[in-house]
């Protein structure tokens, strides 16, 4: 379990090793703290959807799961996409409202973030990677905390980068959009590093 | 604008990809080879020429409410579909994409063009614009994807091209060109290209220095 986590954090970490929520990575880098504000609300939300996810999957889509009411041939896992996005899409929702009624500060500070996160690639991605990758409940809530820490550890690392750049003398055609993706590689050559660690 | 132009602005002054960094999500994942970066593109300009068509034609149906679930509900089924052909005639390169077909869904260059473009305007120029926004897009994964399996592998296709040690030849593949970190790099670098040709493009210095601050 302890691996599985500093897994999805650091080696195979979301934005950094597969590549997934980069339109929002870049799009909402540009300051620390609504970087942070970001992290925080993709955190929350990975952490519940995924499970819940693992467990819709496993109760209802998968072949088999409908044996109990004598249909043990039924196979409705071509509905996952459609389940897993309508999922995200409910829970970003109750999650809204939950937040607004019993923790408004937290509402506030997430703002226009927690509608965004239903369209971002890395929530449906960490779903479908934990319907691949056959995850049990257990280590889905595991693998749905962790890659949601090294999501937020990814954007509020670039946000920093980026608010010191904005003063840098960068050439005319990389300035912007270019550079950025540079900065990236190289946060992303970091985070190799970590692959190679194992725990004793 | 006429048909022609809706096609091919896209294509490198208005690309998708490197200007409006739109869709990028799942685009870099899949560039360690040419083979898969064409399956990926063809999966990608298929799904957005359709879901433009079907949602232009539908546009005055749809309400305004409720559009965007309406809109993601006919991209993911035009996403299962692609999926499941792929599935079935091409198995092996269905495996190695994994999850990046289904991220298409997702993809917010689909999404964005069917919420900026063809809920206004008709099914025929949406669907050239969806057309020409998907070959934007292919082409920039093309491009990182050459330089990537021909710099990580030597090879384009998996047709071997710069001969290897192995074989005999003077080529030493670069491993960190299959790594994440390089598909990063690699599309800077290829938008510091298209900027230097196409200075439009380039974005304004928030903070300009002084003349007299720069040392030449």
């Amino acid at each position: 379990m302890t691996e599985l986590f500093l897994r999805a954090i650091f080696a195979d970490n979301l934005v950094l090793s597969y590549f997934l929520g980069i339109c929002t990575y870049l799009a909402i880098s540009k300051r620390l703290e609504t970087a942070l504000g970001l992290a925080a609300a993709m955190i929350a939300v990975q952490t519940v959807t995924i499970p819940i996810n693992q467990l819709i999957l496993n109760g209802l889509l998968i072949e088999g799961a409908w044996g109990w009411l004598g249909l043990p041939d039924v196979d409705l896992s071509f509905l996952k996409l459609i389940a897993f996005i309508g999922v995200i899409a409910a829970v970003v929702q109750v999650l809204e409202m939950a937040l607004d009624r019993y923790a408004p500060a937290l509402y506030r500070a997430l703002g226009i973030y927690l509608p965004l996160i239903t369209v971002n690639c890395a929530i449906l991605g960490g779903s479908l990677f934990m319907a691949e990758r056959h995850y049990g409940f257990g280590e889905s809530v595991v693998f749905g905390l962790g890659s949601g820490i090294g999501w937020g550890l990814a954007i509020a690392l670039l946000a920093a980068i980026r608010e010191r750049l904005r003063y840098a003398d960068v050439p005319e055609g990389l300035r912007g959009l270019g550079i950025t993706f540079v900065v990236t590689g190289l946060i992303s050559m970091g985070f190799t590093a970590f692959a190679t660690v194992t725990l004793p | 604008m006429s048909l022609r132009r809706t096609l091919t602005r896209p294509l490198i002054s208005d690309n998708p990809v490197t200007l409006q960094v739109l869709g990028i999500c799942s685009a870099l994942a899949v560039t360690t080879s040419m083979t898969t970066a064409l399956t990926m593109s063809l999966a990608l300009t298929t799904v957005l020429t359709a879901s433009s068509g079907i949602i232009s034609a539908l546009r005055r149906q749809i309400p305004p409410q409720i559009r965007l679930i309406l809109q993601i509900t006919i991209i993911a089924s035009l996403v299962i579909v692609t999926d499941l052909v792929l599935q079935a005639y091409a198995f092996a390169i269905s495996q190695r994409l994994s999850i990046f077909v289904s991220l298409v869904v997702t993809n917010c260059l689909v999404l964005g063009r069917a919420e900026a473009f063809a809920m206004h305007n008709p099914v025929g120029v949406s669907m050239a614009d969806g057309l020409g926004n998907g070959l934007g897009y292919s082409l920039i994964l093309m491009a990182v994807a050459f330089v990537r399996e021909l710099l990580g592998l030597g090879t384009l296709f998996g047709q071997p091209v710069l001969p290897g040690p192995d074989a005999g030849g003077w080529f030493q593949p670069l491993g960190f060109m299959l790594m994440a970190p390089s598909a990063f790099i690699v599309l800077g670098l290829l938008i510091w290209l298209i900027r230097s040709r196409w200075t439009a493009q380039v974005e304004e210095n928030e903070y300009p220095l002084h003349v007299a601050e720069v040392r030449r």
